[in-house]
């Protein structure tokens, strides 16, 4: 789709969220980049600012940049960022008002909202029943079928014999993927390309299902064979409101971890945008969803899309929503747990111009993308119209081994897709860090390569294309 | 440094106890006022690095313990708190504290009540030795590995 008026983007601050009196104070229940995040939007609301840290963490900039700070155990996630205990005990010592679980960690754990809210904090994010129900695959496919929302065609049940499994198959329509029901790492799944090829795919399904897991029983799902990955982020209040933000394209991806993500995407025919957007608040809305979620779709080489999953929680990738709509997501994600009504309509939030995200981590590319944790000994990083560096790191930062890769995102927001992406190579390679490797070459290679460029690529590209 | 009211006479007796008694509340090392040409300066406790407005709240352990480096230090140990919480010294109001300096513990010796959650932990030395030294108040708000007993161990 065209990015708004040729040579002319805003980036629109038009939708304020106003100081708040009613929170005094946020615990962020998280590390790194998300929780800086955080306090940056905290700070500018007028909020104080509680960060929880690790040993391993005591020199980070979230630390550092917090108004308050509690240690709550050793170097490993599992005795401190995922100690629901020390969390609580650190909200209750601080007296917060409010905490942000960011992403990953507990952050769609229902068992710690529901302890958040039961201790007297509010939780940024849905409420633990809506979360619960969605964090269920199974739920969430019959929520989204009883939402008119699209799901991947399938037997919605175990097939019980050959001739069953044709006529499921007829419905579901050709290629048919059989999976196990007590599969798991690609065992017990058959693609059968036409109907002549079911009945053996079946019997060959079952009886490495039977042998792998004790457990024969296979279903039947449409197998979308050059699948895109297309997600929608969407905003609801506790007032009924419910806001979508357009979608973001998240199919440059390497063994199920997105590498790059981009809004809007840059192959969904104007009308196909419109539905999924539209499904995607149905979703939320019949699942009586509050808060910052994201509907998930895999989309087939028709443009259909269906559903696959709600990530009840913010992003790493949310800037480039933000980008293009001027949406402050975080503060947004505050301000609906406040209970504060969404300042803007449907009408309101426009996407204009073109963003890209590159997620930087402390990878070896050439190792096999080997993590390479240890001590920024120099970095300088890119600026510029259009340039958004989000990271914790600094000069001198001693990368830990315990947590995640991700040093930063880097993040470009310009009027057209081809100028993004001009703009992110060109802050690519303006970026100097020393002391790791980061994957910020390889980033740089992907952004060259004609399938990206023209827009054609799907989420077996980077496998495809650039692994041996 | 104080802010705020202007004392009516600085070496006012009753207006320097007031000073000391909110030094103490607030966990000030110093203070340093001035009237005219007259000046007083009030330093708390041992010497160690002075803050201007010190929060009063579990900082970020980027500043080291003055006393860790010190040579009286040489030989000793800490007990640090293995939670998040509030400290408490003594089992209830009335009661005396757990311990106090001069006393002997062994590793089962319950030394301070940790409290989160409506939880009250009962937290043991995890070592044997004399206590030289209580490095928390009663009440304060500490987090994991901050450092709450000093002792000389057996």
């Amino acid at each position: 789709m065209k990015s708004g008026p040729a040579g002319r983007y805003i980036l629109s601050l038009a939708i304020p969220f106003h100081r708040l009196s009613v929170f005094k104070k946020i615990l962020i229940a998280n590390r790194g980049e998300i929780a800086l995040r955080i306090i940056r939007a905290c700070r500018e609301m007028g909020i104080k600012s509680v960060a929880v840290y690790s040993e391993a963490d005591a020199d980070s900039m979230h630390v550092q940049l917090a108004d308050e700070a509690y240690c709550v155990g050793p170097a490993r996630s599992i005795d401190s960022y995922l100690k629901i205990d020390q969390i609580i005990a650190a909200a209750e010592v601080a007296d917060v008002d409010a905490i942000h679980p960011g992403y990953g960690f507990l952050a769609e754990n229902s068992h710690f909202n529901e302890v958040c809210r039961s201790s007297g904090f509010e939780f940024i994010g849905p409420s633990p029943d809506a979360m619960e129900k969605l964090g269920d695959k199974n739920t969430a496919r019959a929520m989204a079928i009883a939402s008119d929302v699209p799901v991947v065609p399938g037997s919605d049940g175990l097939v019980e014999d050959d001739k069953q499994a044709l006529e499921v198959a007829r419905g579901i329509g050709y290629p048919v993927l059989i999976k196990a029901t007590a599969g798991g790492g690609g065992k017990g799944m058959r693609v059968a390309e036409t109907e002549d090829m079911l009945v053996s795919a079946l019997n060959q399904a079952r009886t490495e299902a039977q042998a792998a897991f004790g457990n024969g029983g296979v279903y039947l799902e449409r197998y979308v064979g050059n699948p895109r990955h297309i997600e929608v982020q969407v905003i609801a209040d506790n007032h009924g409101n419910v806001v979508h933000l357009y979608e973001r394209d998240c199919s440059v991806q390497r063994r199920h971890q997105k590498l790059i993500e981009e809004a809007p995407s840059p192959n969904l025919p104007e009308a196909q945008r419109k539905q999924i957007c539209d499904a995607a608040v149905r979703m939320i809305r019949g699942a009586d969803y509050s808060n910052a979620g994201t509907v998930e779709f895999i989309v087939d080489e028709n443009d259909d899309f269906f559903f696959i999953e709600v990530n009840a929680r913010i992003q790493v990738e949310h800037p480039v929503s933000e980008m293009i709509t001027g949406v402050d997501l975080i503060k947004a994600q505050i301000s609906v747990a406040a209970n504060e009504p969404l300042p803007m309509t449907q009408d309101d939030v426009r996407c204009t111009g073109h963003s890209i995200e590159c997620r930087i981590n402390a990878e070896n590319p050439d190792k096999n993308f080997q993590p390479n944790p240890g001590k920024i000994t120099k970095l300088y990083t890119p600026g510029g119209l259009g340039v958004r560096f989000d990271s914790h790191v600094y000069g001198g930062y001693n990368v830990p081994p315990h947590y995640d890769s991700m040093i930063g995102k880097l993040i470009v927001y310009m009027p057209t897709r081809e100028e993004a992406i001009a703009t992110m190579r060109r802050a690519l390679n303006e970026m100097q860090v020393e002391g790791i490797a980061t994957t910020a070459g390889f980033h740089d290679k992907v952004l060259q390569h004609p399938e990206f460029v023209e827009g054609r690529h799907n989420t077996k590209f980077v496998e495809r294309e650039f692994m041996d | 440094m104080t802010k705020g009211q202007q004392p009516k006479d600085i070496f006012d007796v009753k207006r320097i106890r007031e000073i000391i008694e909110l030094m103490e509340e607030h966990d000030l090392s110093a203070v340093d006022l001035q009237q005219g040409d007259e000046k007083i300066k009030l330093n708390r406790g041992s010497v160690s690095p002075v803050y201007s407005a010190p929060p009063p709240v579990a900082a970020p352990a980027a500043a080291p313990a003055a006393a860790a480096d010190s040579p009286s230090d040489a030989g000793t140990i800490t007990v640090n708190a293995p939670m998040v919480g509030t400290f408490y010294a003594r089992a209830n109001p009335e009661s005396d504290p757990f311990v106090k300096v001069g006393d002997m513990v062994s590793e089962d010796t319950i030394v301070c009540i940790v409290e989160a959650m409506k939880v009250f932990n009962e937290i043991p030395a995890e070592c044997s030795g004399k206590v030289v030294e209580v490095l928390v108040k009663d009440q304060e708000a500490i987090d994991f590995g901050k450092p709450m007993f000093r002792v000389e161990p057996n």
